[in-house]
């Protein structure tokens, strides 16, 4: 979840006062607003949007909603001057291969306005950039470059330069080991060979890509009326994407946008604003949405979120912004629709279609064995499904229990593995509960887990009932008395043959047996265990599996 | 006059035996004098004359004051003596023996050796001597009862009331474990009301009572011209507990049956699957976050199986924008990704699987539901948890729509007891359109978050299908529900498990 902070005045220049029903807008816009104060405004952009991760980005699109600027936005791009170009040398091919760069003229930064641009960056790495493993921005003063600019790789070694922030020089590898940034960013590059980096028309190094600038090209000042533009990465068309987002923020605030040469195999122009054009039909859109709008309302909802329509021989074709990432596919359009139409004007239906409601069996069992329970007074319990391996075997005296773990990974809490028996759980709760009043009847019908070969996932899952009394009295009788309760009212037959257990005292232990079958153990829990445990009181325990009850 | 003499006739109907045998003590008003005469435990008095304030015929005073208990060990010297009783036996028989002897024929543990060593010593009824304990004092002293013993039997006493001598015992005792302890208590006092004397001036020895219905009773028919006493049917009653469900057992079993009585069929799933159901299957590129290892549980050293090599391709297809009229997320798609086994993070992967299940039987129209538990790597605390509820459902309809999904889900809201509800556009990667449901809080004045839904993407669809055939889908989570409708302020709550608070938690009623 990304959050995106404005100043409420700035914004509200840009979109009028925000009074309670356009904060509600806002909210309907997809966009909801997460706090607003008398200075900012906080509001929640979903990873869709990275477009509107930005003061001007949405404020456009949400002038376009508001009908006060609807409509596609048209931006221009200057032709490329002398030297505006950039070659991506086949060195770093390899480890970063493609760029997508600009240049924007004619600002007029501000603090206020160098803080949002590097907030943009900021942003973008962080949500559509995937922490810049996808790509990463760098912006530079015009001034401070000579053109042509080279994109290419040299052994870490050989990268030499003050990075930004940082009192001297040093090289690539150092860069990862000793700055802040180079730190945090190592992962992403350590591994390679070669690094990757920008140089002007002097060699001199702009940046190293994805981590840092150069200390002397790097600085955006107030003075700085001309930049540099250029996003690397993987995939050249989310490169393209994200440099769209950036230089039509630009432009909005006033800037130039100059294309540049991009020299790789081939020749090509970088930034492409051009709109994607996008075939779609109007039945499909209120197909889906359920309305039955005609074309030139499709038009004006298009519009209110600033897409553009074109017909070209009946064909409807959408206009899709250029920074725009979310536009997949043409159902994305129907979305677009809707909330421009306003979710809360859809008049919401059930449809008569005919279907037949069931519920699944083993919960129909497993309502009847809790009914059952509830009638002889026992509380339900409802536990984790991880646990730790002490809990799970140590405290109730399993020794042995190395093949039986199902282990997760990177647990943030002491929770590292699967539950395999819910045995463990009641002897755990009531180990919590000696101040609770005797006696203690506890169940609980639960999934519990164990190796499988023969399953997809190399894991077995199964419904398992644990009952437990803990109390003065009680004994194996008492538990024995509770299952043949509940076996009578099932009208299943069972026998229970002698068994050890190391939870359970010896002799006063058996296996649950349904149809020649073993499906379950119960017996008197070992004292040592309950001292262990600091359960005051005798427990009697049985746990089966269900599944195979009705089988 | 006659008024108060009804009311005093009443009274004695309804006094109990108890109350009968304290009613002639009560002038004295003194609490030991009632201990002392009555014979009854000390329990039942302060029952009795509670019983007898409400009453009117006494009143009661507490007041706090310190006395001077038995411990647990206490408890037991009393009945077998302190340690020291069973070496003062040993060396008056000896009169010279070595320490190891001493505590083995003792039969004392170490502590409590050391300890009666102590107390021996200090009286100066014993010497140590090159290891060898002697007797140094008179053989009588050593069998007399020692002053801690006398005070020991002559407890519980008041703080107040010690002689100086029982000072110095209680000082001697208190450094041994747990033989004494000094308790806070309420004393109670009472003194007679005018009601009271008035009463006790009638007959209220209760000869013509009958106490309770018997079965000799029954067959004698001796209630011919008696009365039974009288109950005070006003006052509290012990609180006793039956057996129930887990609250959140209550509460998802109503809301599984909101979605039986809407037609909808209930389907299960395993908690662990591969992440192509959970993640794949639903269009959710192998480079989310969500797919991190700090987002979702992953488990050590298992390799699922993937279905299908046909479905499996038209997956990957459609991840990496090969089905017609898609992007797709343009990237290359491994099935490594794919065969990696987790914790399912949400009940959606459930939906998934029913979907290959209906477009291979095409039996659509279709309704299903599902209410299970859900995964996060998460850290536990009072916002937090690894584990939560979801409330899934599908529907798959050539004519499914938009409103149509707003129908059920306002449907479900309604019967679980939300009237004012706002939905608002969302993002999920596998649904376009997306929404998220809010449901207002009167008392908080807040539109509170409960879930997301949509309708699936035809990059989820087609590879089912193959072709895109709506399906609205739901998966608001159930916890914040829960929490509410129980008062429960920290997560931690809901799997806490603690007995005497599932006993008190009160029924789901929606």
């Amino acid at each position: 979840m990304t959050v995106l902070t404005l100043n409420r005045k700035e914004l509200e220049k840009n979109i009028g006062k925000i009074t309670k029903e356009v904060e509600e807008k806002i909210s309907m816009f997809g966009t909801p607003v997460e706090s607003l104060t008398e200075e900012e405004i906080s509001i929640e952009i979903f990873p869709n949007r990275p477009d509107v991760l930005s003061l001007q980005g949405f404020s456009r699109a949400f002038l376009a909603f508001m009908g006060k600027k609807p409509g596609l936005r048209e931006y221009k791009v200057e032709k490329p001057e002398k030297d505006y170009k950039v070659t991506i040398d086949k060195t770093v091919k390899k480890v970063r291969p493609y760029t997508a760069c600009a240049i924007v003229k004619n600002l007029k930064l501000t603090e206020e306005k160098i803080k949002e641009l590097i907030d943009i960056q900021e942003k973008l790495h962080g949500s559509y950039g995937r922490n810049r493993k996808k790509l990463a921005i760098g912006i530079y003063p015009l001034e401070q470059i000579k053109l042509p600019i080279t994109f290419l790789a040299k052994k870490p070694e050989e990268i030499k330069f003050q990075p930004l922030d940082f009192p001297k020089e040093i090289n690539g590898r150092q860069i990862l080991s000793q700055h802040p940034t180079g730190r945090e960013y190592a992962s992403l590059l350590k591994e390679c060979e070669v690094f990757p980096v920008f140089e002007d028309g002097n060699s001199e190094i702009l940046s190293m890509p994805p981590i840092i600038n150069s200390d002397k090209t790097g600085k955006i000042t107030e003075n700085t009326k001309e930049v540099f533009i250029e996003c690397s990465g993987f995939n050249k068309e989310y490169l393209a994407k994200t440099l769209n987002m950036v230089v039509c923020a630009l432009s909005d605030i006033g800037g130039k946008i100059y294309g540049m040469e991009i020299i790789d195999k081939e020749k090509y122009l970088s930034p492409n604003l051009e709109p994607e054009k996008l075939n779609f039909s109007i039945e499909n859109i209120n197909k889906t949405l359920g309305l039955n709008l005609a074309e030139k309302e499709i038009i004006k909802n298009l519009e209110k979120m600033g897409i553009g329509y074109l017909k070209e021989k009946e064909q409807s074709i959408a206009l899709i912004p250029c920074y725009r990432t979310d536009i997949l596919h043409e159902i994305d359009l129907s979305e677009e629709v809707g909330i421009a139409y306003g979710y809360e004007n859809f008049i919401p239906e059930i449809p008569q279609i005919s279907t037949i409601g069931e519920e699944d069996k083993t919960s129909v069992l497993k309502r009847k064995i809790s009914e059952a329970l509830i009638g002889l007074g026992f509380i339900e319990i409802s536990t984790y499904f991880l646990s730790t391996k002490e809990k799970q075997f140590k405290n109730i005296g399993i020794k042995d229990f190395k093949n039986e773990i199902i282990e997760v990974l990177d647990s943030k809490t002491e929770n590292n593995i699967l539950r395999t028996s819910l045995l463990s759980q009641s002897v755990n709760i009531l180990s919590q509960s000696s101040d609770a009043t005797y006696p203690q009847k506890l169940f609980e019908l639960g999934r519990i887990f164990y190796s499988d070969e023969k399953s997809d996932t190399g894991i077995g899952e199964e419904e398992s009932l644990c009952i437990s009394m803990c109390d003065e009295a009680a004994n194996f009788t008492e538990i024995k008395q509770a299952l043949d309760y509940l076996m009578r009212m099932l009208d299943i037959k069972y026998e229970i043959r002698e068994a050890e257990n190391p939870s359970f005292i010896t002799g006063r232990c058996g296996s649950i047996i349904v149809n020649n079958k073993p499906i379950g153990i119960i017996g008197e829990i070992a004292p040592f265990i309950l001292k262990n445990n600091k359960i005051k009181m005798p427990v009697a325990s049985l746990e089966l599996d269900i599944e195979n009850l009705m089988k | 006059m006659e008024k108060e003499q009804s009311e005093i006739k009443k009274i004695i109907e309804s006094l109990s035996p108890n109350e009968v045998k304290l009613i002639p003590h009560l002038k004295e008003g003194n609490f030991e004098k009632l201990f002392e005469k009555t014979g009854m435990n000390k329990t039942a008095i302060v029952r009795s004359l509670e019983f007898l304030s409400n009453k009117g015929l006494i009143e009661i005073k507490t007041r706090k004051e310190q006395t001077v208990e038995l411990g647990v060990n206490g408890l037991l010297y009393v009945k077998q003596g302190l340690p020291e009783r069973k070496l003062s036996n040993l060396v008056s028989k000896k009169n010279s023996l070595t320490l190891a002897e001493a505590q083995k024929q003792s039969g004392l543990n170490e502590n409590e050796f050391k300890a009666s060593l102590g107390a021996l010593k200090k009286r100066a009824l014993i010497s140590l001597v090159n290891g060898n304990i002697i007797l140094s004092g008179k053989k009588e002293e050593l069998v007399e009862k020692s002053l801690e013993e006398r005070f020991l039997e002559s407890l519980p006493k008041r703080l107040n009331d010690l002689k100086p001598e029982e000072k110095y015992a209680l000082e001697s005792l208190k450094s041994r474990r747990e033989i004494v302890e000094v308790k806070e208590a309420n004393m109670i006092e009472f003194s007679i009301t005018k009601l009271g004397e008035q009463l006790v001036k009638n007959d209220f020895s209760h000869s013509n009572m009958i106490e309770g219905v018997t079965p000799a009773l029954i067959k004698s028919e001796a209630w011919h011209g008696k009365k039974f006493r009288r109950y005070d049917i006003t006052s509290p009653v012990p609180k006793i507990y039956g057996g129930k469900r887990h609250f959140v057992n209550q509460s998802t079993d109503y809301a599984k049956n909101i979605w039986l009585e809407m037609g909808f069929k209930e389907m299960t799933g395993n908690l662990a699957v591969s992440g192509f159901w959970n993640f794949d299957a639903l269009f959710t590129a192998q480079d989310h976050p969500v797919r991190e290892m700090q987002d979702t549980f992953f488990i050590s050293n298992k390799k699922a199986k993937l279905p299908d090599k046909k479905l499996v391709d038209e997956i990957k297809k459609a991840h990496e924008g090969k089905i017609k009229g898609s992007r797709g997320w343009q990237y290359e798609w491994n099935e490594a990704d794919a065969k990696k086994v987790l914790l399912r993070t949400h009940t959606t992967c459930i939906s998934a699987q029913t979907l290959k299940k209906i477009a291979e039987n095409k039996e659509f129209p279709a309704k299903y539901f599902a209410l299970g538990k859900c995964f996060r790597n998460e850290t536990i605390d009072a916002t937090h948890g690894f584990q939560f509820n979801q409330t899934e459902g599908i529907v798959v309809d050539e004519n499914a729509n938009f409103r149509q999904l707003l129908g059920y889900l306002i449907e479900f809201f309604k019967k679980m007891g939300y009237e004012k509800i706002r939905i608002r556009p969302s993002y999920f990667p596998y649904t376009e359109p997306s929404l998220e449901i809010d449901v207002y809080h009167p008392v908080f004045k807040k539109w509170f978050e409960l879930g997301g839904a949509g309708m699936f993407r035809p990059e989820v669809t087609i590879p089912f299908f193959g072709k895109h055939v709506p399906v609205l889908a739901w998966g608001p989570g159930f916890d914040r529900i829960i929490m509410e409708f129980f008062n429960i302020t920290d997560f931690r709550d809901i799997y806490g498990n603690d007995i005497t608070k599932l006993r008190e938690t009160k029924f789901w009623s929606k």
